[in-house]
């Protein structure tokens, strides 16, 4: 085995591991901020990817175009879910909000089985052949423009938390509710704000995935349980921790699928979330609450 | 329970005691798997409705119990009744080691349901890659003849099953009804609502949680036996899936956490209405895979919304059957 | 016989000093009380008796046995019973099956349990409400029911958190009357937590005052509220009791 390889395996491990990263930014925003657990994460990220699909089937419009009204779209109907099925649940017990969710996501995912059917779809563009060479380190142009992609969209979103007023707003609700609501924020209004602007990252993270990989109905669960363990290695309530968390899943998935078979590979995040779950819970760049 | 209500529960198990004379195969089948469904919901409840622990990877002890079970038949030819105890033994084992991470560790709500997940997947990746049971190609169970009642090998005509299954479920009925009377439920209760108040009661909650798991665990593998001697044939991917494990919180989410019949109500409301969907939407040639599945998750998101206590309670009320 | 003893206790919450070498001791059979203002480390002092903190420094020995170190749990089974400043009814749970769970520490089975239990709700004057719902009671009755279900593990010391905020004269007068019969009918030994003056003069034998973390006076109530350095910290001079 020779280090070009591995070491090839790492750069597209980490350049995925970016896009995993703007998914788990999704979540770590929604449920940092808003504390909700958002069982249909992955559904959203497989409705992103159809969308992508669909828009390029049908009017030829390349994903990373893609991506400006499909996160429209999905900002809007991430701040109607909240508004109106998930606000009423905040001081339900948690459990409950939990299968509120479950429930959006089984009806997501059957939904997109009965519109698409269980066969793989995928996005077929001139770049996806096309790579990146420095030295004997290759960098696959589409792995490459999709990074991109997850890291501009994250940093539009730090840059909002960080200089915005309604930005800063959030994140006050997101450390303390009470005062926030004592202070007259419009509580409501910015958790639904946050929700659709999780969407949005999952939006943006769908379109960049769709040419990278083929998408079907039951990838939705995997890739819940991926942001999850993005979000909770990398640590609850850091942003930075989310991309952190993504690459590091991303080249070690990568890794370990080169070392040992592919199809064991997400094993190794399993156990991973266990010890950080155990050991670490507020995960590497998380504070302790 | 009040006297209407032992009437209605006689009655009930009396029909269930009939059915087989007159009902079709098909019939047959459905009620066994309301029953399954029930009793694995049942079991789950003593984890969650008894002592406040989310588990979402409950698909991971029918699993077991059915590898252990099975794979234990498959190669050394050990009949069920004794594979059962070593199932439960592996199953009881793999609850602790989950139930004393978790609460050693301190971790409750969310993130203990997350850990009970990556349990359950980590072990179905696992299973995919052991070549002991099969690997991803799943493991196949000899079918033998099906007219005759072999005990011994727990094999036989679909009847068998069903008074098997039916046997189980009320067993579990009756040992949650006793538990939930006794000390055990007092403390479960307690520890559900507030656990600090009950520790400074004198209670152990460590020890009763723990109780609470491997109880749960202990029951759930009955189920995973019964799985494998009824449809013998076993894949990771099928067994220990994740929406396995939603299927079993399914019915006590929408009959009634925490209750007694809750469950079986959920699973018997939710299978019938399904079953009833899928013939309906058949008649019209309308055949679609992930209606039913859709059906089930809006059930559940009216449930959660507008009945988050579940459906049983009130209607037991309606019913007289409670005060 | 002192029946509970604490000796240089000491606890700090991530470098701040909560209690500093605080010892009392208080004798089997009386009723005393712990005063002091808001943050001088009244409830950390419970809690470390009670066995939810360990103590930094110092030691709890309880009928002679040290107690410092063990669990919530195992501090009740040796004879604490304590109640929450801020109530933890069972809600789920009728006001019977409340004190049931309590009654359960030393009771053989359930049915001795719920026979006990129902003699306490009686005592406390709950009596008529025992078959409702914990959630559907008043403030003064959930004060009352937490007594209870303290009372059902049959203590040899009882630790009242705050147990009189929110009650109204009458009330908390009822309430002395409660916990002044116990104590004469079972030699049950009391430590109170109190803000409420009123109760304090009325049932404390011995008080003690916190401030800071540390003890600064003690004595029977009457040379409790004449020490300057109570006064300046916490009553204030026009003090009316």
């Amino acid at each position: 085995m020779s280090w070009d390889l591995v070491a090839n395996v790492i750069i597209a491990g980490v350049l995925t591991g970016l896009v995993y990263g703007l998914m788990a930014l999704g979540l770590s925003v929604i449920f940092g901020v808003v504390r909700v657990v958002n069982f249909a994460h992955g559904e959203m990220m497989a409705v992103a990817m159809y969308a992508a699909v669909l828009l390029f089937d049908r009017w030829g419009l390349d994903p990373f175009l893609a991506m400006v009204p499909v996160a429209a779209a999905f900002f809007a109907l991430g701040y109607l879910l909240q508004a109106g099925l998930i606000n009423p649940f905040i001081t339900r017990p948690e459990h409950s909000q939990f299968m509120l969710l479950v429930a959006v996501a089984i009806i997501v995912v059957n939904a997109l089985l009965i519109a698409f059917g269980p066969d793989a779809r995928s996005v077929q563009t001139g770049y996806q052949l096309e790579s990146f060479a420095a030295g004997k380190l290759l960098f696959d142009a589409a792995r490459v423009y999709a990074a991109g992609a997850a890291v501009a969209a994250a940093a539009l979103l730090f840059a909002f938390f960080r200089f915005t007023l309604t930005g800063k707003a959030v994140r006050a609700c997101a450390d303390n509710y009470l005062g926030a609501k004592v202070v007259g924020l419009n509580v409501k209004h910015l958790y639904a704000l946050t929700f659709g602007l999780g969407a949005a990252c999952v939006a943006v993270a769908g379109c960049a995935l769709s040419v990278l990989l083929e998408v079907t109905p039951a990838l939705g669960p995997g890739y819940t349980l991926l942001a999850f363990v993005i979000v909770i290695v990398g640590g609850l309530g850091s942003m930075s921790g989310a991309l952190v968390g993504g690459v590091l899943i991303g080249a070690s998935e990568a890794l370990a699928g080169l070392l040992i078979t592919p199809s064991a590979k997400s094993m190794f995040s399993f156990g991973l979330l266990i010890l950080v779950l155990l050991l670490r819970p507020q995960g590497l760049l998380g504070r302790r609450t | 329970m009040n006297r209407r209500a032992w009437v209605l529960l006689s009655g009930l198990g009396a029909l269930l005691v009939a059915l087989p004379a007159f009902a079709d195969s098909y019939v047959l089948s459905v009620a066994t798997l309301i029953l399954y469904l029930a009793f694995t919901g049942q079991a789950w409840n003593v984890m969650m409705g008894f002592a406040g622990q989310l588990s979402l990877g409950h698909a991971l002890y029918v699993g077991v119990g059915a590898y252990v079970a099975g794979g234990l038949f498959f190669h050394y030819g050990l009949g069920p009744w004794a594979g059962l105890w070593i199932a439960m033994l592996a199953c009881v084992a793999i609850g602790a080691v989950i139930g004393f991470l978790a609460f050693r560790f301190g971790i409750s709500g969310v993130y203990f349901a997350l850990l009970t997940i990556a349990f359950a997947e980590f072990t179905r990746i696992g299973f995919d890659h052991l070549r002991w049971t099969g690997g991803p190609g799943g493991m196949f169970l000899k079918v033998a003849q099906r007219d005759q009642i072999d005990l011994a090998h727990f094999r036989g005509p679909p009847e068998m099953y069903y008074y098997a299954i039916l046997a189980i479920c009320a067993g579990a009925l009756a040992l949650c009804a006793a538990l939930l009377r006794s000390r055990a439920g007092y403390y479960w209760r307690a520890i559900r609502e507030d656990e600090e108040a009950a520790r400074a009661l004198g209670i152990d909650t460590f020890r009763w949680k723990m109780a609470a798991v491997m109880i749960s665990a202990a029951m759930t593998s009955v189920a995973g036996v019964f799985y494998a001697f009824y449809y013998n044939n076993l894949f990771p991917e099928q067994v220990f899936h994740i929406s396995k494990s939603i299927e079993i919180i399914l019915g006590p989410i929408i009959g009634g956490v925490g209750t007694l019949f809750g469950p079986v109500v959920g699973a018997a409301l939710l299978t019938l209405l399904g079953d009833g969907l899928t013939e309906l939407l058949a008649a019209f040639d309308w055949e679609v895979p992930g209606v039913k599945q859709v059906f089930y998750g809006l059930v559940l998101l009216v449930v959660v919304i507008f009945v988050p206590n579940g459906l049983w309670p009130p209607l037991a009320r309606k019913l007289g059957l409670r005060r | 016989m002192s029946l509970l003893e604490v000796r240089g206790v000491s606890k700090s919450f991530r470098g701040l000093k909560a209690v500093s070498d605080a010892s009392f001791s208080l004798p089997e059979g009386s009723i005393n009380a712990l005063i002091g203002p808001n943050g001088a480390g009244k409830t950390t002092i419970f809690n470390v008796v009670a066995g939810v903190y360990a103590p930094d420094a110092g030691e709890v020995l309880f009928g002679g046995r040290a107690i410092h170190g063990l669990r919530p749990h195992q501090v009740c089974a040796a004879g604490i019973g304590r109640t929450f400043q801020i109530v933890k009814p069972f809600s789920g749970l009728s006001v019977l099956d409340n004190v049931v769970v309590g009654a359960l520490l030393r009771s053989k089975d359930v049915p001795a349990a719920k026979g006990y239990a129902a003699e306490i709700i009686e005592k406390l004057g709950l009596g008529a409400k025992r078959d409702l719902p914990a959630s559907s009671l008043t403030l003064p009755d959930r004060k009352r029911l937490e007594v209870a279900r303290a009372l059902a593990t049959r203590p040899r010391l009882l630790l009242l958190d705050e147990v009189m905020a929110g009650l109204r004269p009458t009330e908390c007068d009822q309430m002395v009357e409660v916990f002044r019969e116990i104590n004469r009918a079972q030699g049950l030994t009391i430590l109170l937590i109190e803000h409420v003056m009123r109760a304090v003069m009325a049932l404390a034998q011995h008080v003690g005052v916190l401030h800071h973390g540390e003890v600064i006076a003690r004595g029977t109530p009457a040379e409790v509220v004449r020490d300057p350095a109570v006064l300046e910290s916490y009553l204030g001079e026009d003090v009316e009791v």
